[in-house]
């Protein structure tokens, strides 16, 4: 969830090195800090506390994970900080792991703080050892204390201290307990600790890694013993590394690193990894006591009925009748968008720009772009503050406030099964619900999905038949009064998604995939996180898509202009026609190009003027929601999965989207269906 | 009482042959000349009746000794030793000869008594097993196999796959941390320390675990 965050927080520029020189010079000389750790730990929390920004994103060069940069006062000096991805070790295994690495190791950052969920210290203390035998100059911030002291756990970090030889913090970052005390460790130099080792003297492991570090004599960011330790266990970055900076001695290397690989009929990860896990529980053993409670918690009770699927799937459907259609359709589609659209804009904004238009502009053509039928102001800027900024804000507040009660990870291990037949794991489940708010933000975070095969599927889906927040405003209203359409639309709009889901996951190659999550403990929503998390993701949206209301207006005049546009609805006839709607549908299709709901509101223009009967509704919403995404969403598949399939995708759900919609129309007409 | 090793090949074959599969007395055929069936009916392991061998009950439980040995090695080298897979039942076969005087045991407690060799076959039960009747619960099982609310600590990890064997180190599922099963279905929900993980079928069947309650 926090990669999540990360990656939607506001595009803001980076300012450190586009001022004047004598900051670049500065800069160069300040210290740096990165915060390290699991995921789900308080990274960012810490962040926001030590700069007080909200995450402010930047590319990491060469990757397409995002890391958060900012800058802190303290006492005087400025400090940078750098929040990295989430990692469970110097082994990278994922995409973001290996960033978090790149980052200790070329960026050598003056104080490494390592945060930990304090309740699961016995979990994450192994990183801490690994981080010290690296020769880091580790701080260790044992984070979310409350919950650990609510379990009755007793940690002394007094006692770590002087076990480990770094500096221990006990913190609870979210209510700003032992913040004081962390940047006062903070002012001052972070001596380097090598730890307690994890290899007992005695294991002929521990000869092994003491050759390696003899023979390693290139500068590699970190210490020879994590070298030679890395290297053991099969880490190819660091093995081609050893060939250009250890040439002379690379053979002698590889050699004792295989010798002593093919010794052992385990893998030395898991070894090495035993150890120091017996380390580990020797230090917390000695200071930690866990009581034990036979009493489950309520949370702990309502999380089980979360996961159950007999009581999971009422509580799944009150979340989805509360919080989607209740909230967001009826509060936000319909309450909202009423006092904009018609109290608002239809009332004051508009009469009085028309107004303002026709009296000081002479030129018609000019007052048709601004304020035409489709004029930048009258349509573009009214559609997207009045229809789309409500729905779209309601639905975020909505999936902030589920995202942060931790619920999301529970529907994920509820669907698994269910997902795994159409080639995706529980995982997918984040961008799916996503996608009902905007397909768009959601194809992006699709790059969370674990392998390249899972990204490629959701990313068709999203495209296809996930209907974004915008698109079911609108085509809520105009089902509204065919309960039985509405019905028709939603079974069919489910089948399309197993089934191209299905049909996907065969087709393409790949290894099914494995699936694994971690369960956070229920907590309660904080309303200030809730509300910048909301903030941060409505501004996103309304940079993304603000400019395409205005730029698809500016079109739409164009063409009407120059008659490409009467054209291209003549065009579009002959296929509106097959799947049995009257040809003004052309036009609604037409802007459907554009963005989807623009085109479901055309349609909704000519329900209200009679030309639509209900089961051509059924067909046009259907044909709709499965047609081409919006511009923003294409111009993302495109980045995200490169031109050929982006292209490849808008072909496919273009024809497949016009056939379903054949077949719909066939169906209800051959079955004598009125609507 | 030592025997030889071909003797002992032999009454784990008449052993399986007449508990496992049922089949009846064994045709003697070109044995007959065999050193070795002579040793065994020395010792009163076995009653021929024309070309056709039958095992004694001192013999069926001889027999019944060895094959658990032979079992138990297997399980050893499979779980443990992770020798690969078709080397698991040639070594077993040398190793359970020397496998005597309650070593076998010794290996059985290490093993948690384990109830099926890695080719699914059952491992008939010895002393060490019967001590520990009224701690039924305490065997390793893979947490595919658990049931709900069970608990333990986990044993070891089988995987032959990186991938899998660091996520599994990820969530820290490593010998000795506690862990207790919450849902088995739809997905195998699990508490390890602190933490609770989700996974599928395939990574719960990767993880082994002694447990320590029902």
């Amino acid at each position: 969830m926090n990669l999540f965050s990360k990656l939607i927080a506001p595009f803001k520029p980076s300012g450190s090195c586009c001022g004047p020189k004598a900051e670049c010079t500065y800069a160069t000389a300040q210290r740096k800090v990165a915060i390290v750790g699991n995921p789900n730990v308080g990274k960012s929390v810490l962040f926001n506390c030590l700069t007080g920004a909200y995450a402010t994103v930047s590319n990491y060069p060469g990757t397409s994970v995002e890391v958060t940069r900012g800058k802190f006062n303290l006492h005087g000096a400025e400090i940078e900080v750098v929040d990295t991805p989430g990692m469970y070790s110097l082994l990278p295994v994922t995409e973001e792991e290996r960033v978090a690495r790149n980052i200790l190791v070329q960026e050598k950052p003056d104080v490494v703080m390592h945060v930990v969920d304090a309740k699961n210290l016995e979990r994450m203390l192994p990183f801490t050892l690994q981080l010290l035998e690296a020769g880091l100059p580790v701080i260790l911030v044992l984070n979310i204390m409350d919950e650990a002291e609510k379990l009755g756990m007793r940690i002394d970090p007094l006692y770590l201290e002087n076990s480990l030889k770094i500096p221990v913090l006990a913190t609870v970052l979210t209510t700003g307990r032992g913040l004081d005390e962390l940047k006062m460790r903070l002012s001052a130099p972070v001596s380097i600790s090598e730890g307690p080792l994890s290899i007992p003297p005695d294991d002929p492991l521990e000869k092994q890694v003491q050759v390696l570090e003899n023979l390693l004599q290139g500068n590699y960011g970190l210490a020879k013993r994590a070298i030679g330790l890395l290297l053991l266990q099969g880490d190819e970055e660091i093995a081609s590394l050893v060939k250009t900076r250890d040439a002379k001695n690379a053979e002698a290397i590889m050699v004792l690193v295989r010798s002593a690989q093919s010794e052992d009929s385990q893998p030395l990860t898991y070894r090495i990894a035993l150890h120091r896990q017996v380390q580990t529980n020797r230090i917390v053993g000695e200071m930690m006591s866990i009581p034990s409670r036979p009493e489950l918690p309520l949370r702990e009770k309502l999380s089980r009925m979360m996961i159950n699927p007999l009581t999971g799937l009422p509580i799944l459907i009150l979340i989805l009748y509360y919080g989607i259609y209740q909230f967001v359709g009826k509060f936000g589609a319909g309450f909202l968008v009423d006092a904009i659209e018609n109290g608002f804009f239809e009332k004051v904004v508009n009469p009085w720009i028309t107004q303002l238009f026709t009296a000081w502009v002479p030129w018609k053509l000019i007052q048709e772009l601004f304020v035409g039928d489709y004029g930048i102001i009258t349509l573009g800027v009214r559609y997207a503050v009045a229809l789309i900024l409500p729905i779209v804000t309601t639905f975020f507040i909505a999936f902030a406030v589920i995202e942060d009660t931790g619920y999301l990870p529970r529907l994920g291990l509820l669907i698994d099964r269910l997902f795994k037949k159409i080639g995706l794991t529980g995982r997918a489940v984040i961008p799916m619900v996503l996608g009902l708010g905007c397909d768009t933000m959601a194809t992006m975070v699709t790059r969370t999905l674990p392998t390249k095969r899972e990204r490629l599927i959701s990313t068709i889906l999203l495209a296809l038949a996930v209907p974004c927040s915008a698109q079911l405003g609108v085509i809520l209203a105009l089902l509204a009064g065919h309960p039985t359409g509405l019905w028709v639309w939603l079974v069919v709009l489910c089948l399309v998604f197993l089934m191209v889901g299905f049909l996907s996951s065969r087709v393409l190659p790949g290894e099914p995939p494995l699936f694994y999550m971690e369960v956070p403990p229920l907590r309660l929503p904080k309303l200030s996180n809730v509300l910048v998390k909301t903030y941060s993701r409505v501004k996103w949206y309304f940079a993304e898509i603000f400019p395409m209301f205005i730029a698809a207006s500016f079109l739409i005049w164009l063409g009407r202009l120059t008659g490409i546009f009467d054209m291209l609805a003549k065009l579009l006839e002959s296929p509106v026609r097959w799947i049995g709607l009257p040809p003004q549908a052309s036009v609604a299709f037409l802007f459907g190009f554009f963005r989807r709901d623009y085109g479901v509101a055309g349609l909704y223009d000519l329900k209200s003027a009679g030309l639509l009967n209900g089961n051509q509704i059924v067909v046009a919403s259907v044909t709709l929601t499965l047609f081409l995404p919006c511009i923003a969403q294409f111009l993302m598949n495109v980045k995200e999965r490169g031109w050929k399939t982006g292209v490849a995708i808008s072909v496919f759900v273009l024809l497949f989207s016009v056939s379903v919609g054949y077949l719909v129309n066939l169906c209800l007409n051959g079955l004598g269906v009125m609507l | 009482m030592i025997i030889s090793e071909r003797a002992e090949e032999i009454l784990e074959t008449l052993w399986v042959r007449t508990e496992e599969t049922k089949k009846g007395p064994a045709d003697l055929g070109l044995a007959q000349t065999d050193p070795a069936i002579e040793e065994l009916r020395g010792l009163g392991f076995i009653r021929m009746d024309q070309d056709k061998i039958t095992l004694t009950p001192k013999g069926n439980s001889a027999g019944e000794k060895v094959v658990r040995r032979h079992r138990l090695a297997e399980r050893l080298f499979a779980d443990v030793l992770d020798v690969r897979k078709d080397l698991v039942h040639p070594v077993s076969c040398k190793f359970e000869h020397l496998l005597h005087g309650g070593i076998e045991d010794n290996i059985c407690i290490l093993l948690g008594h384990p109830t099926t060799c890695p080719h699914g076959r059952p491992i008939p039960p010895g002393e060490c097993c019967r001590k520990h009747g009224e701690n039924a619960g305490k065997i390793v099982s893979a947490l595919s196999a658990m049931k709900e609310k069970q608990k333990g600590k986990v044993a070891y990890i089988q995987t032959k796959d990186r991938g899998k064997l660091q996520k599994l180190m990820a969530m820290g599922v490593l010998p000795g941390m506690s862990i207790s099963l919450i849902q088995t279905y739809p997905s195998y929900v699990f508490q390890v320390g602190q933490s609770q993980f989700a996974v599928d079928k395939d990574l719960a069947a990767g993880i082994f675990v002694r447990t320590t309650s029902v």
